[in-house]
């Protein structure tokens, strides 16, 4: 196992409340508008309920997002908020995150809105590691417009858009953000609370960019996406729990090293107790975490699911801060009449 | 041997050379050299397009022009009067600016056959009569150099690199300009090198020398100090200036400067310029693309932050959708447009007008934006307070419109103390606004501004939403309500216009008060206008001349200004922009004189087409 370990600096200097605040404390008075029965009403749900065991000063916190279904969620949070335009919600926070290292940035977004026109912002903020906690709701469709297929969606997805099936190869977002540098990339579901709230609380204490896919079922446009995953007769045995330290298993299946050097999903009963891969979130080598978010190709055979990764590398605002200050302590805080009076210059009169 | 010595009012300078001659610096130098000795000064860069042409070749000529004088100019000036050429490229893209009669310094080392055929030549020009109108000192710029630096443990070729400075020797033997602070920047700039650094003061007082002694140079001139108004000056670009108007709007403001920008001609300068001062707090964020350096400026100033992001036309287009989004969430930002020829990527080093209507109109919906519009590379200071200060008082995105022109010209500039800028600190909302106390309205606004609360993060009690979504009057919650989005896009247009109360009138330069037609500009060209102003004056002519330094609003004054002359004619570097802006808005019928050439007017140019005017009355 390596020594490389969680950073829980995420919070460090976000100020405290003094008073403990409840769920009901981050309801704004905004009526919800999904459609009934979506899966963005769990995940707020989860997020409304889980924040105020992180004991965050409310106006500290701050839930940024794009355009989409997904993206409405600010409004339904009562702390700061901001609905910015398609895609670009990763620049947007991270100018606040990268100015404003006492805050709590949260970025919400669809699959469109962050792998479509927001590729370039996302993968940007992943590799630069700005405090932002990005929650990425993958529900593998365009609910907004109406149910076209979306970067994530299976080749073959019929929509109002590709009549005869699209064409194109999905993004795995998991392996996208592994491959873009992220120091913590974790996958979530809608329906399951529990562990929905146990990767946002390992995310919001990672300091550094977070990116969480949360799988979300759209009941209107790509109904049961993810039934597999929740249906009681094989859920267990597909879903693969990734927890750190602990060996790579569902209640079926377990997860060792092929021959060919990469890893494989084999029967349990198959494989000895010892040779089971135990899992390493903290490895400094991003390869066998990417190995790990490739398992579910053919999709959902069996999925991995829980903190892929989640190592500790400086966060770009707190190395801007690093270098205002070390610029300061060098030649003294701005003066700007010497600035303007630098140089050449010359009297007259 | 005792020289004449000749007086001039002004002189025009170009030096011009292969990019690797280092003609920037020789004329950076020259020009500290001439602001020191207190003349006004104009200065004028042309860099090539490419970043490494071949040596010898066309596209390989890079120049730099200086113009100054014993009284105040106003312009780098149309045409030199000496041509420095160092090779046959050199002299070969700029003679044709050079007015018969002016003189030519040309490096003869330079002139061999090959250099000759790579651009053209068949016969060497300086040895046939092809260039007899016009007086041709040839010097062996090079031989000379290397003779001078024989003492020296250099190769060759590193000798024949500090040519330059024999020629910023002779050039400054040649006008009477001092030496030390040359010989103490040559000293500073290779600190390190000490060999290299008395081998460039060797050859640049070889340069002097040689001039005092050779009798190919029998008169050398003076240009007396001119007589600017007391104070302490110093000489600055257009981007140099716009950088500090930004640190002193953060100053000023007390606003943490937040800087998002991708690098792009003629705007990168600014980013440059800004990563230096970090110890002024100063963020900057070189971003994936310009959406990006855009959309991290605004989030900065949602956290509170002077949000501030610069580019050139291609990257001001790619930002639209989120200056849009500044528009509808009122907060403050500063979008700079160092405007560039066009379209697409265009001529990039090239200087043009032409996104005035973009900064405009280029938005979806009613999306008004103020548009402030620098004069000259010194006035690129005030502009950019003036930007930040409308940004922040009046929480909007508004439009910094410089050019590749002022960008790179500079001009001696009569430096403020911090003391005397305008202060426009801002009070940020601290507690809730609503009547029953406890409510906070994002939306509501100031009566006399319109301007709304900016609240930012980290402010109890005040949090709420924001977004692109219309939003209702005063609570800002999300609205589809059509009377209210109506009274939204009317209220964001009132609070644009009434920005007209906030500046000063449109002045109106009219000696004698009873001139019949006004010359109208915008950004740049001043200086080109101003200066064929005072030549028709000068000839007897009359002619007023008024210049718009806020472009939206305009002065509330300027209907009547312009109603106020037969005639109004408006020079411009687009294809008339504003002329359309101003036919739209006050039925007048402007006379348009359009040039793209990616080039500033000529005053020559500008002042026959005044008269052209004046004499249709
Ligand atoms: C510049 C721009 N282009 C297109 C749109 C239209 N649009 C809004 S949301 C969206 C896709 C949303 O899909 P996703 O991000 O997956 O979010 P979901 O609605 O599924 O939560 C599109 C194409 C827009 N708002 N802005
Ligand atoms: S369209 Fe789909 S994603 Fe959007 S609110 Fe309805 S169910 Fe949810
Ligand atoms: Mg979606």
């Amino acid at each position: 196992m390596s020594d490389l370990i969680t950073n829980g600096r995420g919070l460090s200097l976000v100020p405290k409340s003094d008073v403990a605040l409840g769920m009901k404390d981050f309801k704004s008075d905004q009526e919800v508008r999904w459609c009934p029965g979506c899966g963005d009403y769990a995940i707020l749900a989860a997020v409304q309920s889980f924040v105020p065991e992180l004991g965050l000063k409310r106006e500290n916190m701050v839930f940024v997002s794009g355009i989409g279904c997904s993206s409405r969620f600010p409004y339904y949070m009562n702390t700061y908020g901001f609905h910015s335009i398609h895609g670009r919600a990763p620049a947007i926070a991270t100018g606040l995150a990268a100015s404003r290292p006492d805050l709590s940035v949260w970025v919400i977004t669809g699959d469109g809105d962050s792998l479509s026109i927001g590729g370039n912002h996302l993968i940007h903020a992943l590799r630069r590691n700005v405090n932002l906690n990005i929650l990425l709701f993958n529900n593998r469709i365009y609910g907004l417009t109406k149910g076209q297929y979306s970067p994530t969606s299976e080749v073959g997805k019929v929509t109002k858009s590709t009549p005869m099936g699209s064409l194109d190869k999905p993004f795995n977002p998991v392996s996208l953000a592994l491959g873009a540098e992220a120091s913590f990339v974790a996958r979530t579901i809608d329906s399951d609370r529990k562990h929905l709230q146990s990767v946002l609380r390992q995310a919001a204490e990672h300091r550094g960019t977070s990116l969480v896919e949360i799988y979300q079922n759209c009941n209107i446009f790509n109904d049961g996406a993810f039934d597999q995953l929740k249906d009681p007769a094989q859920r267990d045995e597909i879903t693969l729990r990734l927890e750190h330290g602990q060996p790579i298993v569902s209640a079926t299946k377990a997860v060792r090293r092929s021959a060919d050097g990469g890893i494989e999903v084999v029967a349990r009963s198959e494989v000895r107790e010892e040779e089971i891969l135990v899992h390493d979130a903290h490895r400094a080598d991003p390869t066998l975490a990417f190995a790990l978010s490739r398992l579910d190709e053919p999709a959902f055979e069996h999925v991995p699911i829980g903190v892929f990764r989640n190592v500790d590398r400086p966060s770009y605002d707190e190395l801007m801060a690093a270098q205002l200050e070390e610029a300061t302590a060098q030649r003294g805080a701005g003066d700007l009449d010497e600035l303007l009076l630098a140089g050449d210059t010359w009297r007259i009169g | 041997m005792t020289k004449q010595v000749q007086q001039l009012d002004r002189v025009i300078i170009r030096f011009a050379g292969d990019s690797g001659d280092g003609m920037q610096l020789t004329g950076d130098r020259f020009t500290a050299g001439t602001a020191e000795f207190g003349n006004d000064l104009s200065t004028l860069p042309n860099f090539p397009a490419e970043i490494r042409a071949p040596a010898g070749t066309l596209p390989g000529v890079s120049s730099f022009q200086l113009h100054f004088a014993d009284h105040d100019i106003l312009t780098p000036g149309d045409a030199p009067n000496v041509l420095v050429a160092m090779n046959p490229a050199a002299l070969k893209a700029n003679l044709s600016d050079l007015p018969r009669g002016g003189d030519i310094i040309a490096n003869t080392d330079e002139f061999t056959k090959r250099n000759l055929q790579k651009v053209g030549y068949t016969a060497n020009p300086l040895e046939d009569d092809s260039l007899a109108e016009w007086r041709v000192h040839a010097v062996p710029l090079t031989s000379l150099t290397v003779k001078a630096l024989e003492g020296f443990d250099l190769s060759k070729k590193d000798a024949e690199r500090s040519k330059n400075m024999f020629a910023l020797g002779l050039l400054s033997w040649l006008y009477h300009r001092p030496t030390e602070a040359t010989i103490q920047f040559l000293e500073t700039k290779f600190a390190k090198k000490p060999d290299i650094a008395k081998a460039n003061i060797a050859a640049f007082q070889a340069g002097w020398n040689y001039g005092e002694t050779t009798e190919s140079f029998s008169v050398s001139y003076e240009v007396k100090p001119a007589k600017l108004a007391p104070g302490v000056y110093r000489n600055i670009s257009g981007n140099q200036a716009l950088a500090y108007g930004l640190i002193a709007a953060s100053v000023r403001s007390g606003l943490p400067l937040f800087l998002g920008s991708y690098p792009i001609t003629p705007a990168s300068d600014i980013l440059h310029e800004l990563s230096k001062h970090k110890r002024f707090g100063i963020r900057t964020f070189q971003a994936e693309d310009e959406i990006a350096g855009v959309g991290a400026a605004l989030g900065a100033a949602f956290g509170g932050a002077l949000g501030v992001t610069t580019t050139s036309g291609p990257g001001v287009a790619l930002k639209a959708e989120t200056v849009g989004l500044a528009v509808t969430t009122e907060l403050p930002l500063v979008v700079v447009d160092v405007q560039r020829a066009g379209p697409s990527t265009g001529m990039p080093t090239k200087t043009e007008q032409t996104d005035l209507l973009m900064a405009m109109y280029g938005r979806n919906g009613e999306s008004p934006v103020p548009i402030v519009a620098p004069a000259t590379p010194s006035d690129c200071f005030d502009a950019a307070v003036e930007a930040a200060r409308i940004a922040v008082k009046y929480r909007t995105p508004v439009m910094l419109l410089s050019d590749g022109y002022l960008a790179n010209g500079s001009e001696p500039w009569k430096v403020p103390s911090a003391a005397e800028l305008p202060d426009i600190s801002v009070d940020f909302a601290t507690a809730p606004n609503g009547e029953d106390g406890t409510t906070f309205l994002p939306f509501a606004r100031d009566p006399e501004t319109l301007a709304r609360p900016w609240a930012i993060p980290g402010t109890a009690g005040l949090e709420h939403r924001i977004g692109g979504i219309e939003k209702a009057d005063g609570t800002g919650n999300i609205s589809y309500d059509p009377n209210n989005h109506d009274k939204m896009v009317r209220l964001r247009q009132a609070k644009i216009d009434g920005i007209a109360a906030d500046i000063p009138a449109l002045e109106v330069d009219d000696p004698d008060g009873d001139a019949r037609v006004l010359v109208l500009g915008w950004g740049s060209t001043y200086g080109p206008i101003a200066a064929a102003v005072r030549r028709i004056r000068k000839s007897g002519g009359k002619v007023a001349q008024a210049h718009l330094r806020h472009l939206n609003p305009l002065p509330a004054n300027t209907g009547e200004v312009l109603r106020s002359y037969d005639k109004v004619l408006l020079p411009e570097i687009n294809l008339g922009q504003l002329a359309l802006l101003l036919r739209a808005r006050f039925l007048v019928d402007v006379i348009s004189y359009n040039r793209v050439r990616g080039l500033p007017f000529k005053a020559e140019e500008l002042a026959s087409v005044i008269q052209d005017v004046i004499d249709s009355e």
